[in-house]
Order: C-alpha cells, then structure tokens, then sequence
C-alpha cells in the first residue's frame, strides 16, 4: 500500500515536471511578451499543483500544508501574470506583427 | 460593524492555522481562536470584499459545479499549451478583445479575471468598470459580443448565483 501510494506520487510529479518544462519551452517559443505570459502562466500553475499533489501523496503527513500551497498558488498565479501583463502594455511593449486586433489601444 | 465579513475572514484564518499545524490539539485549537478572532477584528473591521457572497443551498451548489469547470478548463488549457509550443509551425493568431461582463460585485470580477487567466488562450490585461481587455492567443471573432460568449459566459452563469 505505502509503496503504491509513492510510485503513485511519483508518477504524477513527473506529469507536472513534463508540463513545466512545456512551459518553459513555450517561454523560448512564443514571439512576445503576452504569448509568453500566457503559456507560462498556465503551465505554471498545473504543473505546479501537480508537482505538490505527488509530494503529498509521498509524504502524506504533509498533506495540509500542502493544500494551503496549492491554495495560494491557485489565487496568486493569475493575479501576477495580469500585473505583469498590464505593466507590459502600459510601456508599450509591441504586440507580435501577426497580431490581429489590439482594443486596449484603439480606446 | 460588519458581522458577514468578520466570520468569513475568522474561518478562512482559523482553516488556514489548522491546515498549518495539521493537529487538532486543545492547545492549537484555543491559540488559533484567539489569534483568528483578533486578525480578522483588526484587518477586517471596515471590509466589505466577501459582502457579496450568497450563503444559500444554490449558491454552494453551483460552487462546486464551477469549481469542476474551473478544473477541466485548467486541464484543457494545459493541453492546449502544449500542442501549440510542440507545433513547429506555432499556430497563433494573437491580438487582445475587449469583452463585458454582468458581475456587479468586486469579488465575483476578482474570480472571473483570474479564472479567464487560467483558461484555454486567455489572459486578462486592464479591466474598467465592466469592460475587461483580454489578450487571447487565437482570435476567432474580435467582435465584442461574440468574443463575450465564447470566453466569459461559461464561467458568468455560475459566479452570477454565487456572489452577484
């Protein structure tokens, strides 16, 4: 049982690692700051609370805390990239020359 | 004097002391109520963000119905992600929309921002008054009606029975 639990976690850490990386990538990838902020944002944040989800599987005293992590990380993770993102444009960081439409600056 | 949001904000540290100490000793017990009490008397005297909240059976209901939709759309976004980064040819048609919303309450627009965020494509940038600006990866319709449809309502029907 204890060991189905740690092979358990294991594996769903790894889930959550493969997503970080994705995100990572993404970040090399994408053309501009928003396209970027975006993936990572996301990738982040499942990859993240996966990672955590493994850990507490694997060491299940730890459990509550580890909610409260995730918690936090759930509230915060989309709260930054928006500042960020906001800040981005109010400099006027260029949009990709692929974008289509921009209706924050038309207003 | 504002009672709701006194012991809304008692639970959430009186949860928040527990999960931490992860035991449920007499001694952890009294520290938490007292230490819970105090905070949430001195930070939350005047707040009115959880004024909102509706405590009714509906209201839980189509809590825990958003909070699966929350979940898939988190998944869903993921995979979305990760197809358009492992793409060689990248397929993105990125721009930002503007949409509206019916949220009257602070603390439901909170929760539908960060929930477009967290979605497939979208991220909200500026929000004024009832207008939210939103960078989405792959513009299909930049009118300001569709666009609203095709990211907002989904998650609007169930924040509009929780907090209004």
């Amino acid at each position: 049982m204890e060991n189905t639990l740690e092979i358990t976690g294991a594996i769903i850490t790894l889930i959550g690692s493969i997503f970080l990386f994705l995100g990572s990538l993404g970040l090399v990838r994408m053309p501009d700051i928003y396209n970027r902020i975006q993936t990572g944002t996301k990738a982040s944040t499942l990859g993240t609370i996966l990672t955590l989800l493994g850990i507490a599987l694997m060491n299940t005293d730890w459990f509550g805390k580890i909610l409260l992590l995730m918690i936090f990380i759930l509230i915060t993770n989309p709260v930054s990239s928006h500042v960020l993102a906001r800040a981005a444009h109010y400099i006027k960081s260029p949009l990709t020359k692929i974008s289509v439409t921009d209706k924050l600056v038309d207003n | 004097m504002n009672i709701k949001n006194l012991s809304i904000s008692f639970i959430i540290l009186m949860v928040t002391w527990l999960l931490l100490n992860g035991n449920l000793e007499i001694i952890t017990i009294i520290s938490g109520i007292i230490i819970s009490v105090l905070l949430a008397y001195i930070f939350c005297k005047k707040c009115d963000v959880f004024s909102n909240i509706k405590f009714t059976p509906k209201a839980f209901f189509y809590f825990i119905i958003y909070f699966f939709i929350f979940i898939v759309e988190l998944i869903k976004s993921n995979f979305d992600v990760a197809r358009r980064v492992l793409t060689p040819s990248l397929p993105i048609k990125p721009g930002i929309v503007e949409v509206k919303t019916k949220l009257k309450s602070k603390i439901g627009r909170i929760i539908l921002a960060n929930s477009i965020t967290l979605t497939p494509g979208t991220l909200t940038i500026e929000m004024k008054e009832d207008r939210l600006y939103i960078h989405w990866i792959d513009v299909r319709n930049d009118d300001i009606n569709e666009a609203t449809k095709q990211i907002v309502q989904k998650f609007e029907k169930y924040l509009e029975v929780i907090y209004g």
